[in-house]
């Protein structure tokens, strides 16, 4: 199956003056694998330009993808096309624009090819793909090559480009619990992130200071968890929202329902589910953990994932497993008693890997893949096999990725991107700098190394402040995890590209900080 | 994952805010509505009660007191009145005249009442400015008393943090009693736009919210290295060329008239900074010769260095600019800078060289930078301007009119020493050294910018007295309007409290509750101030 776009573009008649004294290439961010450019360049009149289905195209007018894509990406090349000019010398040129896809109405997942080829040549502007996906990553190469002039005409380099992505998983982590977002602002985020070729949104949607996913199945969790029950929960239609906005980007929607710890927020809705912790051999009133003594909890469980696969398409759920502790579960009675009767002594890491190893079943009967963090694999080397590891403690994480990867587990790397953290200065340097296969391990452990996440936890964070803080910064990781390490390892000749880049997402409406003093063309013009 | 450790932190915080002390009086646990009270920056004298009154948005007004010297032709109370009604009501339309019927529980009115003969409406606030004001809230009318509008101003302010919904929406007001004044005269945040052009918007917003927390100066460093945005009428080539766009990134000479208009209505002073000698490359894009050329070897290297000191020309530039600037910024202060004054390309010119040698200075480039600095304090103390300097122009033993400005910023020396040299040599003070915001880090920062105090250093009553004030800092090198507004706040609130209330009022858990509301109040009011802590605004932002 094909899917052609036939791309009229003009050349220019002054275009042979012009195109000695200007000559600028202009950059991709991420950089694509393999891409030429020339200083040759054809004109684009916003007037007649358009995007359309090749005849041999497997996609044709009804993609819903790529119809939502050509409309997006026309108004980000032309974002002063209501203006109009009017004054462009422009003759006719053809170009053409072709997508040879399929599948416009799934979801992208783990295997989805996002490979694309552009072609941007006299009179010929030629994009392929193998799936809507590869053309969605294509045609953000495309807008981005498109420049403006000091008067205002709209150009194109011609272009040659073969690319691909180095990692399959390029993630960006967003709490909504610590604060919540509203949903404008993880639209908003979304929007970014399909800029920068990042594929996969890992909703961190609850944790211990709220609980916003308003459940079909236990609606008290959010009635009673989230910070307020109806301005501060994520409805069902909501949660929709978001995967299908994602969906039309190329984005895969990975929730995170963390357990046991980190649920404070689920106790208020669902009595009985954690652990009371005791004092002086009473109940103090405050709980810890979820119980992994009864079997209520692991009915309840069972019931929130079913819910979650229904809800959430991806076949990856997040599992979560990180920061146990096991003060609660040590000071109360029953607790104790279990683990003597499951001969677990008194090494509560035992208790934990049993409550996870349950779970971590419990999502594969449902057919779906486990990610968990690391703690879960370092306290338990028993794993179903196909479970995602992800690394998230700061030191060592090579030594980590080699142990992993070792077990022969699938690994995604968090640690280095942890970029709530903030600090003064161009701190992305950092960012770009990690070397996510820098591991002793063989060939076929580097392999297991899927990807990595930019990971924006929310103590500090709510949408005041969300997105100057995450944009440009998260770009770091998105080349790391998309772009060939060696031809971007230095971040001096990376710095002036993203700087225009940064300028680019201020020009798309995405309040991205800067890097360092300097200005835009188009500064942000909200507050 | 999220790092558990810093959750910790809160109920840390909760522990220390059960137990604030005398400040709160009766004012603690009677009442769960009270909680939604938090005032910020604190008053100097405060006292409330139980007693809560209803306040209808249909019949509530704000007007003018029969004694007051300020009736409806002082705009800048009219202003005043419509802005902080709309603040206390959200964006209802104007009260409709007269509900028939008033419950016995209303409250009806503030009356603004200016006590002075002259209320000040179209004057500009000053350094000198009585900002104090008392306020007295009970059935069926409240009284706000002050000198001048610039002391109604801070009430009002006050009064609009006094109200609180309760749990039906209804709008509340408790009995209080308040009298309040500033610590420091002079509380001041500093913008940069020149790293980055700053957007008008921008600049008018933070103004709103330096009036929020009580701000009354607004350092505009509006000049320096990277850019030069200030339109100037005299020379307007400064900006033609030094400009990051000669049309998009400048201040037009009405732009500024509205920054400057827009503070007064909010009781801000406008202090513009036009650093020399150092911090001036922009400068030299649109004026030929004024600064430095540097060599390299025995000739020009093609680079600039500071203004050059040695030439008429220089000196005849500053003093036609000054002039300028001195009819422009309507406030008795100019900042001068002065600051981190390079002197390597004033040693490799030759013709310095040999002007160093015929005044005696040896190889000593501080003696040029003070013969620089002091015929520019006589140019500008010949526009009638007071001014203010950075730190360096005292250290370096410039001669100094006695009410020169000394603006301390370095870390090194310890900031403590140098509040306490400055002000033994006789020179008022003004501290940003712990205040530089900019600078971020992760975590609650905000509590070291709480705890510096600038009268916190070894010296004598009357030296005390001549620490006028201090100003938070947000230098521009990775500031622009994407960021500003919420690295800004509610961190410089910590310094607005510090500089505001009285010098007792240190408590660091108290302070927590009252500014995670206060953010709160102003994200309500449109400010995206970010937040101090994990939890929620029950109106959260709406921007992006």
């Amino acid at each position: 199956m094909r899917l052609t776009a036939l791309l009229p573009v003009r050349s220019c008649l002054l275009l042979v003056v012009v195109s000695v004294c200007v000559q600028q290439v202009h950059g991709v961010w991420p950089l694509p694998q393999q891409l030429h450019q020339s200083a040759d360049r054809g004109c684009l009149s916003p007037q007649r330009f358009s995007f359309t289905y090749g005849r041999d195209s497997a996609a044709q007018t009804g993609c819903s993808v790529l119809d939502a894509a050509f409309k997006r990406y026309f108004s980000i090349i032309f974002p002063d096309f209501t203006k109009g000019s009017g004054l462009l010398m422009c003759e006719n040129q053809s170009n053409r624009l072709s997508v040879k896809t399929g599948g416009c109405d799934g979801y992208p997942d783990e295997d989805s090819d996002e490979s694309y080829n552009l072609s941007v040549s006299e009179g010929q502007a030629v994009l392929r793909s193998v799936t809507v996906w590869g053309a969605l990553r294509g045609l953000e190469s495309f807008s981005q090559l498109v420049y403006q002039d000091d008067y205002g005409s709209y150009f194109i380099n011609k272009t040659e480009i073969v690319d691909f992505p180095r990692f399959a998983f390029r993630g960006l982590l967003l709490d909504t619990s610590r604060h919540y977002l509203p949903l404008h602002a993880i639209l908003k985020t979304l929007d970014a992130m399909a800029y920068s070729k990042f594929n996969v949104f890992h909703w961190h949607i609850v944790d211990d200071p709220s609980f916003p996913y308003q459940s079909r199945t236990f609606p008290d969790l959010s009635n009673k968890g989230a910070f307020h029950p109806f301005t501060h929960i994520y409805t069902q239609s909501d949660v929709m929202r978001v995967i299908e906005h994602a969906r039309m980007r190329g984005i895969r929607v990975v929730p995170e329902f963390d357990s046991p710890g980190h649920t404070q927020s689920w106790g208020k809705g669902q009595p009985g589910l954690l652990t009371p912790c005791y004092k002086g051999g009473v109940p103090s009133g405050s709980f810890g953990p979820v119980d992994p003594t009864i079997d209520t909890t692991y009915k309840f469980m069972e019931s929130l994932l079913k819910e979650v696969k229904f809800v959430f398409p991806d076949s990856y759920v997040h599992l979560g497993g990180d920061e146990v502790s096991f003060a609660c579960w040590q000071s109360n009675p029953n607790v104790r008693k279990f683990m003597e009767k499951m001969g677990f002594g008194k090494d509560f890491t035992k208790l934990e890997s049993f409550y996870m190893e349950s779970i971590m079943n419990m999502t594969a009967a449902l057919n779906r893949t486990s990610i968990v963090w690391q703690d879960v694999f370092d306290y338990h080397e028993r794993i179903p096999q196909d479970t995602v590891l992800e690394i998230w403690k700061g030191e060592k994480y090579q030594a980590e990725l080699s142990r992993m990867t070792q077990a022969g587990h699938r690994v995604l790397l968090s640690a280095p991107w942890y970029i709530n953290h903030i600090s003064y200065g161009q701190d992305w340097r950092n960012s770009y700098a990690v070397q996510p296969q820098n591991f002793s391990g063989t060939e076929e452990q580097k392999k297991l190394v899927i990807g990595g996440e930019v990971a924006m936890w929310g103590e500090y964070v709510d949408a005041t402040n969300l997105t100057p803080r995450l944009w440009p910064r998260a770009c770091a990781a998105a080349e790391r995890l998309w772009s060939n390490e060696e031809k971007t390892l230095n971040a001096d000749l990376a710095f002036p590209r993203l700087e225009e880049f940064r300028c680019e997402l201020l020009r798309r409406g995405i309040q991205a900080e800067p890097l360092f003093v300097g200005h835009c063309k188009h500064e942000y013009d909200g507050l | 994952m999220a790092m558990y450790c810093l959750l910790k932190l809160a109920p840390l915080f909760l522990a220390v805010a059960v137990c604030n002390g005398w400040l709160f009086g009766d004012f603690v646990g009677k009442q769960k509505e009270q909680d939604e009270i938090s005032l910020w920056p604190l008053p100097q004298k405060f006292q409330s009660s139980a007693v809560a009154f209803k306040l209808s948005p249909a019949s509530f007004q704000i007007v003018h007191a029969k004694q007051s010297s300020a009736g409806p032709s002082c705009g800048l109370l009219e202003n005043a009145f419509r802005r902080y009604f709309e603040y206390i009501f959200g964006d209802l339309k104007k009260p409709e005249k007269s509900r028939k019927k008033v419950y016995d529980s209303d409250l009806v009115e503030l009356q603004v009442w200016v006590t002075s003969a002259d209320p000040k409406c179209d004057d500009f606030p000053s350094l000198q400015t009585d900002e104090s004001y008392e306020l007295s809230i009970d059935e069926p009318s409240a009284v706000l008393k002050a000198a001048n509008v610039w002391g109604a101003l801070r009430g009002l302010e006050t009064f609009s943090q006094l109200v609180y919904e309760d749990y039906y929406g209804v709008n509340n007001i408790n009995k209080t009693d308040i009298s309040d004044f500033p610590r420091f005269a002079h509380r001041g945040i500093l913008l940069d736009s020149s790293r980055h052009f700053l957007p008008l918007k921008v600049i008018l917003a933070n103004l709103e919210a330096m009036a929020m927390n009580k701000f009354n100066v607004f350092h505009w460093h509006i000049v320096d290295d990277q850019s030069f945005p200030y339109m100037s009428r005299t020379f307007p080539e400064l900006s033609q060329k030094g400009a990051y766009h000669p049309f998009t990134h400048v201040y037009t000479p009405s732009d500024v008239k509205m920054v400057i208009e827009f503070a007064r209505m909010r009781g801000i002073r406008v202090i513009p900074e036009f650093d020399t000698p150092g911090h001036t490359e922009s400068w030299g894009n649109g004026q030929l010769d004024l600064l430095t050329p540097c060599y390299s070897g025995s000739s020009p290297s093609g680079t600039f260095g500071p203004v050059n000191p040695i030439l008429n020309s220089s000196y005849d530039f500053m003093t036609q600019f000054f002039k300028e600037i001195s009819t422009v910024f309507p406030d008795a202060y100019i900042h001068l800078g002065g600051d981190e004054v390079d002197f390597r390309c004033w040693e490799s010119n030759p013709d310095i060289q040999k002007f160093m040698a015929q005044q005696g200075f040896g190889t000593d480039y501080s003696k040029l930078e003070s013969f620089y600095i002091q015929r520019l304090l006589d140019i500008v103390a010949a526009t009638k301007k007071g001014y203010m300097v950075w730190q360096e122009v005292f250290d370096n033993g410039v001669k100094l009119k006695a009410d020169t400005q000394i603006h301390v910023w370095k870390g090194r020396p310890q900031y403590q020493d140098e509040m306490g040299q400055v002000t033994a040599a006789g020179f008022r003070a003004l501290l940003s050294t712990p205040w530089y915001l900019n600078r971020i880090s992760y975590g609650q920062d905000w509590v070291n910018i709480y705890k510096a105090d600038p009268q916190n250093f070894t010296g004598t009553d009357a030296q005390k007295k001549l620490v006028i004030g201090g100003e938070a800092c947000l230098w521009g090198e990775y500031v622009d309007a994407t960021n500003l507004t919420p690295r800004l706040w509610p961190r410089a609130s910590a310094v607005a409290e510090r500089l505001w209330s009285d010098k007792s009022v240190t408590d660091v858990g108290n302070a927590y509750n009252r500014l995670v509301q206060h953010r709160c109040r102003m994200v309500k009011r449109g400010i995206p101030a970010e937040p101090l802590f994990v939890g929620h605004c029950r109106q959260e932002y709406k921007g992006l």
